[in-house]
Order: C-alpha cells, then sequence, then structure tokens
C-alpha cells in the first residue's frame, strides 16, 4: 500500500498552480490536506505524475468577511473553521459543521475545498453548503467563475469542476439574527462518514428555505420550500425523492434518510 | 513485608503500574517495522484477485525476473507446505503452501513474492505480474459450502468439511419428547478481523557465522514458529532462531505460523540479504486475519420453571479455506461442541459441529476462540427459555448455573470447572446493573422515544489447559512443563527468562511481582527476557490464556529453587545450618544477623573462596518446569450486564451502562486484570454492534478499509464497571485463573440480550451479530410485515 512514484511541487501563487495543473501531457492533481488523496494514492487508485500542492498559496488559505458574506479559501482546514477566531456572518454554523466532520487529526489537515473537489456525496460541506445557499468559486487560467453550491456536486465524486480547474474559495451568505438551521447526519460511530444527512436552513430575512437530503450516493438533493422547511414531509415524500437514487426502494435508506431530513427540521424549528 | 516502603506492596495482589508503559507510551518501543538491517530488501506480494482459480501461468516481465518468485521456486529448493492436521475423528488433513500452488483458494492469497530496495518499487514489481487464471466456482456462504458445494476446495477431499463431529451425553431424545417448553434459535456470528494496533510484519537474516536463520517477526510463539519453520525449510531447529521483538497485540492472529513467514525466511536463507515484510491494513483486512463467523442452530429443553433439561444444537464454523498451524481448522468447531454448555448444570446434550471450508481466507483463533460464539448462542437460548416461562433472565440463570456446593464439578462435556460461585456472579450484576431502577424506567418510557433494554452474558472459561486435553486434539503442539530461568545477577538483580511472550499481557511487570514474592527482590531489579528461542525456555507461547498460570508458575518454581540455592549460601556465611536460618524479605536471616541476595550473589560470583565446600554447584542459575495440578485448567467467569437505548426508528443502539462481574481468583495484579477485561470487552463491543467482513457472491471482500470494517472507538466503548470476586484456583501455584481472552466473550451476549430485551414490547429479536441499525431496523420491520 505504497504510491506510485511522481513529482511533487508547491507553488506559492494561484497562477503558476493552475499552470502545472493545465499540463496535459501528464497526470497531475492537485492536493491540498490528502485526507482522500492520501489513502487514494496509497490504494493506487490514483497514480499521478505530478502532485500540485496548493496549500502555499496564500489566497487559498485565508477567511474574509465580504458584502455580508463570509469567503472561505478552499484551503482553510476543517480545524480552522472549528476553531472560529475570524468574523462570522454564518452566526457559527460553519463551525458547528466543521466540529462533525470525522475526527481532529482529520481536521487538522482536511481542507473544505479538498473535500468539496473530492465530491464525496456523505461529506459534511457537501450538503451543508448547499443548505446554506453557498457558491463555489473556481479558479482556472482564464480567470474565475462562481457555481452554486446545489449545482457544483453532480454525482459521486463528479463536480463542475472542468480538467485544470481548482476550487478557489466558498462564499457563504451571512444568516439574519431570524434563521434557523438543522443538521443532522446518521453515523454508525463518531467520526464515520454519514450514511444521511439532513440540513434545513429557514432564514425569513433573505426569503431562504431550504431542505436538503444529503448522502445519498450522487448530488444532494435540495428541496426550496417554506412548507418542507418547517415541517416533517413524511416518509413517503423522502421516498419519492430518493426513487431516482441508487438508494431508491431500499427501506431502510428511506427511513434514515428521513429520520435525518425530520430532525432537521425539528432543530431548525422554532424552540 | 517488613523492609522499606519500596519492598512494600510489589508482591502477588499488588496493583503496581505496568514497567513496560515507559517506553510503550512514549512511542520508544522496538517493533519490527522499526528494524533496518544492511541490505535489506523488502517484499510485496503479488495477491491473487479471484478466490478461487487454476493459474494456467505467471508472467514476469524480463526486467523483473530474478526479483520475483513462485511456489514453484520453492518447491524446486525442497520447501514443503505447511501441514497443519489434527488427530480428531472426521478431520481431513490439507496442505497450505506458502505460495499458491497451481491453484489459488481465497482473494488475498499470495501467488508471488516480489523484492524491492523499497516496498513501493517492489509493489511496482507485483503491478507488473501477469496471472492467467481460469476461474472455478466459488463457495461462499458456510452452509452452501458443507451441503452443496459448488465445487472442491480441495480436491482429494470428498466435499469441503475440515471436521464434523458430533457431541453426545445423557438421551436429548428422551428429553424432546417429555420436556414441557421448547426454545429454538438460529444465531449467527460474522466473521470478523483482529485488528491488533500492529499488524504482522518480520525481518529474516541469514548468519553465516552461526549458519542460522534469524526471524525477527511479530509473534505470540516464537518457539513454535521455529518448530514449523524448520519443518517446511528442511533446516534444523538449532540453525533457526526466531526473535519476537515489541509486538504491538495478538489476539490469536500472531498465533499462528504465517506462510509469509515461511516465504521471508526461504528467502533470507537463499539469497545473500536480508529481507522484510510489513503487513499492510489492507492486506491484513482482506487476506490474512479473518476469524469467527459461526452458525448455530439450538434447541433447548427445559421444565416450567425455566430449569435446562437438555441441548440439541448444530454448529458450523466456516474456517476458510486453509488449515492454520497449529491450531489446525478443526480446533474451532471442535470447541464448539465442546463448550457450548457454557457455565450450566444440565445432563442430556447433543452437537453436531461442522468445520467447513471455504473460499474465504483461514479462520485464526481470535481472543474467546469458539466462546464468544457460544456465549451468544447459549445465552440467546436462556433468554429464550426467561421468556417463554415468563421469568426474568436472571431467575433462569440462578437456578441453571453450577452452584458453588457442586465445585469442583465436571459438567455434561467432561469439563473440569475448578472452582467460584457461578451464581453470585450474576446476583451481583444484577444489582450493580440496578435492575429493579431499569424496569422502572421502561415502565415509565424514554422522553426520547427511544427504547431501554437490558442484557446478561455469563461464561465460564477454561485457561491453561494443557497435556491431557491438547493430546486429545491430536493437533501439531502439545503444551507440556512450562519452563522459566531464573538467574541473579552479579549485583543482586534477577533476569527471567520465558519462552512465551508479552504483548500486552504485561507480563514484564506481572512475573517480575511473581519473583519478588518469592525473593522480595524489588520490581525495578527484575528483568524479562522473552519471545526469543536463542535465549530463553522451551515454550509453545502465548496462547489460551495461559501466560499468568503458566509463566506464574514456573517462575515462581525457578524463584523458590534459587531461594533454596541461597538460603544454603546464605546460612554458611551466617555461620548457621540452613535449618535454623528464614528467608525473608530478600535476605537470609538468623537471629539479629541477615545475608541480602545481593551478597549472596556477590560471593557466589566474585568470592567464591567464601561458598560452602558442598555448595550446589548449579550456582544462582535455575530453570525449572511447572504444570498446574490439573490438565483441565481454570475456570474464570463472569456475568456482563449492558443496559441500552435502541432507537426504533432507526435501529441505532447505544450503550447506557455496563458492569462486569468477574472471577479471576487471585489477581497477581488487579491492574493488569482490569486492563485486560476492558480490552476484552472493547473487542466484545465490537464483535456486537461494528464488525463485519463481508464477502460478495464471488468471495470478493467487501471491506479493505477502515472506513468499510468499523471498529469502536473510545466513543463505542462507555465506562465499564469492573467488580472482582476473588475464588483461588485450588489448582495453581497461587490461585490464579486466566482471564486473558473474557472480556471478549460475552458484550454479544450481554448486548444482544438487551438489544432483544429493549424491543420486546415490539416482538422483535435480533440474533447476528454486529447488531447494526439496519438488522435492527429489518428486526422490527420484520415484525410488522408478519402482522
Amino acid at each position: 500500500m505504497k504510491p506510485v512514484a511522481f513529482d511533487y511541487e508547491r507553488p506559492a501563487t494561484l497562477d503558476a498552480a493552475l499552470k502545472l495543473l493545465a499540463r496535459e501531457d501528464i497526470v497531475v492533481k492537485a492536493v491540498a490536506g490528502s485526507q482522500s488523496l492520501g489513502p487514494m494514492l496509497n490504494l493506487r487508485l490514483v497514480q499521478p505524475d505530478l502532485l500540485v500542492d496548493i496549500t502555499a498559496i496564500s489566497e487559498l488559505t485565508a477567511i474574509r468577511e465580504e458584502k455580508g458574506a463570509l469567503v472561505v479559501g478552499a484551503c482553510v482546514t476543517h480545524g480552522q473553521l472549528e476553531d472560529g477566531g475570524y468574523p462570522d456572518p454564518t452566526r457559527g454554523v460553519l463551525a458547528k459543521v466543521a466540529a462533525g466532520i470525522a475526527y481532529r487529526a482529520v481536521r487538522n489537515r482536511g481542507t473544505i475545498g479538498g473535500s468539496l473537489a473530492h465530491a464525496d456525496p456523505a461529506a459534511d460541506w457537501v450538503s451543508a453548503l448547499v443548505a446554506l445557499g453557498a457558491e463555489i468559486v473556481v479558479a482556472n487560467p482564464t480567470g474565475r467563475r462562481a457555481v452554486a453550491a446545489e449545482q457544483f456536486v453532480t454525482g459521486v465524486f463528479e463536480t463542475k469542476l472542468e480538467p485544470g480547474e481548482i476550487v478557489a474559495e466558498i462564499r457563504v451568505p451571512a444568516l439574519s439574527p431570524e434563521a434557523r438551521w438543522g443538521y443532522v447526519k446518521n453515523c454508525r460511530k463518531a467520526g464515520e462518514f454519514s450514511h444521511a444527512t439532513g440540513a434545513v436552513l429557514v432564514d425569513p430575512a433573505r426569503k431562504f428555505a431550504r431542505a436538503v437530503i444529503g448522502a445519498v450516493s450522487g448530488a444532494p438533493i435540495a428541496v426550496d420550500d417554506v412548507a418542507v422547511a418547517a415541517e416533517d414531509p413524511g416518509e413517503a415524500w423522502v421516498a419519492g425523492r430518493l426513487a431516482d437514487t441508487p438508494l431508491g426502494g431500499d427501506a431502510y435508506q428511506v427511513r434514515i434518510h428521513h429520520v435525518a431530513l425530520k430532525r432537521a427540521i425539528r432543530e431548525a424549528s422554532p424552540p | 513485608m517488613a523492609e522499606g516502603p519500596m519492598a512494600q506492596g510489589m508482591g502477588v495482589g499488588a496493583a503496581i503500574r505496568r514497567r513496560e508503559d515507559e517506553r510503550l507510551l512514549k512511542g520508544r518501543g522496538r517493533f519490527v517495522g522499526d528494524i533496518q538491517l544492511v541490505g535489506m530488501k523488502e517484499i510485496a506480494f503479488v495477491r491473487s484477485p479471484l478466490a478461487h482459480a487454476r493459474i494456467r501461468s505467471i508472467d514476469v516481465p524480463p526486467e523483473h525476473k530474478g526479483a520475483v518468485f513462485t511456489w514453484a521456486d520453492m518447491a524446486k529448493a525442497g520447501v514443503k507446505p505447511i501441514c497443519a492436521s489434527s488427530k480428531l475423528p472426521g478431520s481431513k488433513p490439507s496442505d497450505h503452501p506458502a505460495l499458491a500452488d497451481g491453484k489459488v483458494r481465497f482473494v488475498g492469497e499470495p501467488v508471488a513474492a516480489c523484492l524491492a530496495r523499497t516496498r513501493a518499487e517492489a509493489e511496482d514489481i507485483a503491478a507488473s505480474v501477469v496471472i492467467d487464471f481460469e476461474e472455478l466456482p466459488v463457495n461462499v456462504d458456510t452452509i452452501e459450502s458443507a451441503t452443496r458445494p459448488k465445487s472442491r476446495i480441495h480436491e482429494h477431499w470428498g466435499d469441503n468439511l475440515f471436521l464434523e463431529s458430533t457431541v453426545v451425553a445423557g438421551d436429548i431424545d428422551k428429553i424432546a419428547a417429555r420436556a414441557p417448553v421448547k426454545v429454538t434459535r438460529t444465531v449467527r456470528m460474522a466473521r470478523q478481523c483482529m485488528v491488533p494496533l500492529e499488524g504482522r510484519g518480520m525481518v529474516a537474516a541469514w548468519d553465516r557465522q552461526l549458519e542460522q536463520l534469524t526471524l525477527t517477526t511479530a509473534t505470540q510463539m516464537p518457539h513454535i514458529v521455529r518448530q514449523g519453520l524448520a519443518e517446511c525449510l528442511g533446516l534444523d531447529q538449532a540453525a533457526v532462531r526466531v526473535i519476537a521483538p515489541d509486538v504491538g497485540g495478538g489476539f490469536g492472529y500472531k498465533g499462528i505460523l504465517l506462510p509469509e513467514e515461511v516465504i521471508a525466511a526461504w528467502l533470507a536463507r537463499t539469497l545473500d540479504h536480508p529481507v522484510r515484510w510489513i503487513e499492510d491494513r489492507r492486506e491484513h483486512l482482506v487476506a490474512a486475519a479473518n476469524a469467527r463467523e459461526h452458525r448455530y442452530e439450538v434447541t433447548a429443553y427445559a421444565d416450567r420453571d425455566g430449569r435446562l433439561l437438555g441441548l440439541d444444537a448444530s454448529g458450523w464454523v466456516d474456517a476458510g479455506a486453509y488449515s492454520i498451524y497449529p491450531f489446525t481448522a478443526g480446533l474451532e468447531a471442535a470447541q464448539v461442541g465442546s463448550i457450548l454448555p457454557g457455565p450450566y448444570d444440565f445432563a442430556h446434550y447433543r452437537c453436531r459441529a461442522y468445520s467447513v471450508a471455504t473460499n474465504k481466507p483461514p479462520i485464526v483463533p481470535y481472543r474467546g476462540v469458539a466462546r464468544t460464539g457460544v456465549c451468544l448462542a447459549i445465552e440467546l437460548i436462556m433468554d429464550g427459555i426467561a421468556e417463554a416461562v415468563g421469568r426474568e433472565p436472571h431467575e433462569v440463570r440462578l437456578i441453571n448455573l453450577v452452584p458453588p456446593e457442586k465445585m469442583p464439578y465436571v459438567n455434561v462435556t467432561k469439563k473440569h470447572f475448578d472452582s467460584g460461585d457461578y451464581p453470585e456472579s450474576v446476583r451481583r450484576a444484577v444489582a450493580a446493573i440496578d435492575l429493579p431502577a431499569i424496569r422502572a424506567r421502561q415502565k415509565k418510557g424514554e422522553p426520547d422515544g427511544r427504547r431501554i433494554g437490558v442484557g446478561l452474558g455469563v461464561y465460564c472459561e477454561q485457561a491453561g489447559h494443557g497435556t491431557a486435553v491438547y493430546h486429545g486434539w491430536g493437533i501439531p503442539m502439545v503444551p507440556g512443563h512450562e519452563q522459566a530461568q531464573a538467574r541473579l545477577t552479579p549485583d543482586g538483580g534477577l533476569e527471567l527468562r520465558v519462552g512465551l511472550h508479552s504483548h500486552g499481557q504485561s507480563l514484564e511487570t506481572t512475573l517480575a511481582q511473581v519473583a519478588h514474592e518469592i525473593l522480595g527482590i524489588d520490581v525495578a531489579q527484575v528483568r524479562l527476557v522473552h519471545g526469543d528461542t536463542g535465549l530463553t525456555p522451551f515454550s509453545t507461547g502465548t496462547w489460551g490464556s495461559r501466560a499468568a498460570i503458566m509463566a506464574g508458575g514456573a517462575v515462581a518454581a525457578a524463584c523458590k529453587q534459587l531461594r533454596e540455592r541461597a538460603i544454603r549460601i546464605g546460612a554458611h556465611l551466617l555461620q548457621a545450618k540452613p535449618e535454623e536460618v528464614r528467608f525473608d524479605s530478600g535476605a537470609v536471616r538468623a537471629g539479629k544477623g541477615s545475608v541480602p541476595l545481593a551478597e549472596i550473589a556477590r560471593v557466589w560470583y566474585r568470592a567464591p573462596q567464601l561458598l560452602p565446600a558442598d555448595v550446589d554447584p548449579g550456582g544462582l542459575e535455575v530453570t525449572a518446569g511447572y504444570k498446574p495440578k490439573s490438565d483441565q485448567g481454570t475456570f474464570s467467569y463472569a456475568t456482563h450486564a449492558a443496559v441500552v437505548a435502541v432507537d426504533p426508528e432507526t435501529g441505532a443502539v447505544e450503550i447506557l451502562d455496563y458492569v462486569v462481574v468477574e472471577d479471576a481468583g487471585v489477581m497477581l495484579n488487579p491492574m493488569v486484570v482490569d486492563g485486560q477485561v476492558l480490552g476484552g470487552v472493547a473487542q466484545g463491543i465490537g464483535t456486537a454492534l461494528y464488525e463485519e467482513m463481508p464477502f460478495d457472491a464471488e468471495g470478493q471482500p467487501l471491506a479493505s478499509t477502515f472506513a468499510d470494517y468499523l471498529l469502536p472507538g473510545f466513543p463505542e466503548v462507555p465506562p465499564v464497571r469492573i467488580l472482582h470476586m476473588m475464588t483461588p484456583s485450588p489448582i495453581t501455584e497461587f490461585g490464579q485463573k486466566g482471564i486473558g481472552e473474557g472480556g471478549g466473550i460475552a458484550p454479544p451476549a450481554a448486548i444482544g440480550n438487551a438489544i432483544n430485551d429493549a424491543l420486546k414490547g415490539l416482538g422483535a429479536r435480533v440474533t447476528d451479530t454486529p447488531f447494526t441499525p439496519k438488522r435492527v431496523f429489518q428486526a422490527i420491520q420484520a415484525v410488522g410485515t408478519k402482522r
């Protein structure tokens, strides 16, 4: 369980990184925290010629507030988000999600951008950022483009990233004081990937109400519906949403996804 | 104990801290993976991607010729397959070539060994080897392989059974005809992996000066590995030295001769450089460390009070493709037949037990061996009887357990229970868990909608059983006298040498405590040399919860003989007769005079002119042997009580409380006993709730990383309350009993019964480990469908 031989570069600028990532003559992979890529390298599921470590690029490691939104660099670790100490218009939501990711050792190295780019359907950010209505800012040699979080992950390990592109930052809209948030994972043990995720944000000030069913072996299912976000839509409704996923028709999967959603809705309900 | 604070409270029974922790907790141990030898090459294996196939050809690219080795190379050099046969009636022999010989029988079976300067480069070479396979029908399901095999795994057999045996006592058919209560259960225990912190690994080197192979390997039994290696390689045993350095847990996986050990040893013997293989986790999970996988069909007959009258059972153990050395593929199934009656007092019994070959990795005896599955089966049955007769589960156990007044007791399968008060352990566990409070809480219901339940698991565990028992199994290893060497050093310190190995058992501490008990030497001055065939007396090794009994007894015997020799020298120095002196607190004393051991040592080694003329020329170095008063072993026992909360919506289970009431007899070190119990319970929780190695219909393992093979972590192991009973064993040196495996035996039973207690109102029941949320959910759904 050792990787194939590969070259390693750690450029200091985004431009330099994008130039390396644009090479088509060899297999190039971007790496940040290496919490998913590392095991895949060791299992030889990925056999790159070159790894481009993007963690020395200062603009990818910053957290800032901009026009009421929190802008998180792709290489910010879960641990940094968990620990706080940054201006936080999300009212602690990112910190709370981050604190539930895997174990602290993983959070110390794993990054928000890496998690999104890897696009494991069970990953926390993949569902949570959709529920928050975040935007994923993607960088490529010609500039930047923003993708709505609900559009970004398209399937299992599949995203809107084109070859040579990387996630640069994540913009999370501010939550108003009236906003209510619910986030529930089904894990068999602490630190495990989620088997079913429910995430709900109701923010009347923004006229935003979204319920997300996550960890569905595909892109998370987002429903913008005040009624759903306010009250348990029932197991049959969830079964209907899952019908077109690989989990459709599996009574246990329907049950745990329904329970996760319903409990997230309850968390997001006024006391 | 008379002298100073250091001499006090470090003998048998003292809860002193572990000596080995200083290096182990600071990461300063020396494990196989820490060893580097000049010129050493790393081995990577080409492993079979198929579960059952004939090998048509193995093609090595020309640039790697000379770096890749197959069974053809080994066979040409005269290497013999590992052969672990048993003389049990109904058992069949099979060969296990270290590299596949024309055929592969499980996914992960080593086919070729590749050598390079680094492991990564060796893996590159392994990836370049092309094997042409002809696929054969795969046997995955245990019962199907036993009854309707798709192919023969070992062609020279008529079927796929390593062993079939029947144990009969009394007249079960007569009981079946007249018993008013009949309870039947089908119980499954999943295939597991052992997952010690350290996997397997070894460094092999040939010493040209000594003409000796040195294999430094993560093993529990260096002397048995030496014996097996010498047989396979055709070497004199004196030409093989096996060393176990620091070893990071064994649990049974390191109690076998590995094919990889044979290969590494042969390569080092054949080539001009040392070789090393370090198992990675993927190899560990898919290829080697499998265990358990039992299935039971059990029918119990009882009277209307819940008194067990008889047991009629069948048990299947899925042994995988090969018979492991030295315990064989038959031992675990044979154990099922002999220990299914558990700690209970009844007279009519029949058990058919099968060891089934399948296209899966061989199973290896894992902490508790068959007892964990057996305990689950019998304890689910006891709760079934309680339900059938409308009594509390503990009441049914109290009337069926062997009562203290019948001790020592010979049970229905001729097991000799040495001592103890089994019912009292149940009473104490029920009191500690506060059963009435739980019953009241259940009536009230939980505010979060969960259902709580309480469950018991009771067992007794045979340990340190010896010659007569193992001669009966007829396997390649029969333990006899355990030996220890005690050597007083010239400065008055003590070296102990034992042939077994400590890899979590704390023997560096507990055997020093035993020596202190006899000789009064400060524990800090006692050093344990262990796990090296070149330095220690023969031992079958550390297995079967035997070390405290056997090595403890042997060290005591050696220290007693040493004490006698010291007394004779000391008496002479005191100008007294040996019968006029006494030995106390590390010194020979007569009246007000005393000669400490350090002075006696100084005289023997450095001032022999002062010795008596008739001094024992053997000096201050003694090798002594020990056996308990009976070969039948000690029986420690315990009652585990668990309280769980079950989420009826998702099937999730949380352990709210866990109590162990156990009897280790006299504890050499109570803190060490607690540690053993706690570690075992953590593993048992894994068996109960998390761990499973599943296979698809083609025999592909479906859990090749820890993302899929779930282990309990710290958050999943609740605080465990351990209460001790201390009934001395009448057959051992200090009254100690073996307890190393016990913690891992009862958790599936206690937790399973607790889940079923929680589900009782719903009419649902779980019987198959691990009790995953999905299995609990499905059990609840099944009731809904039935209604």
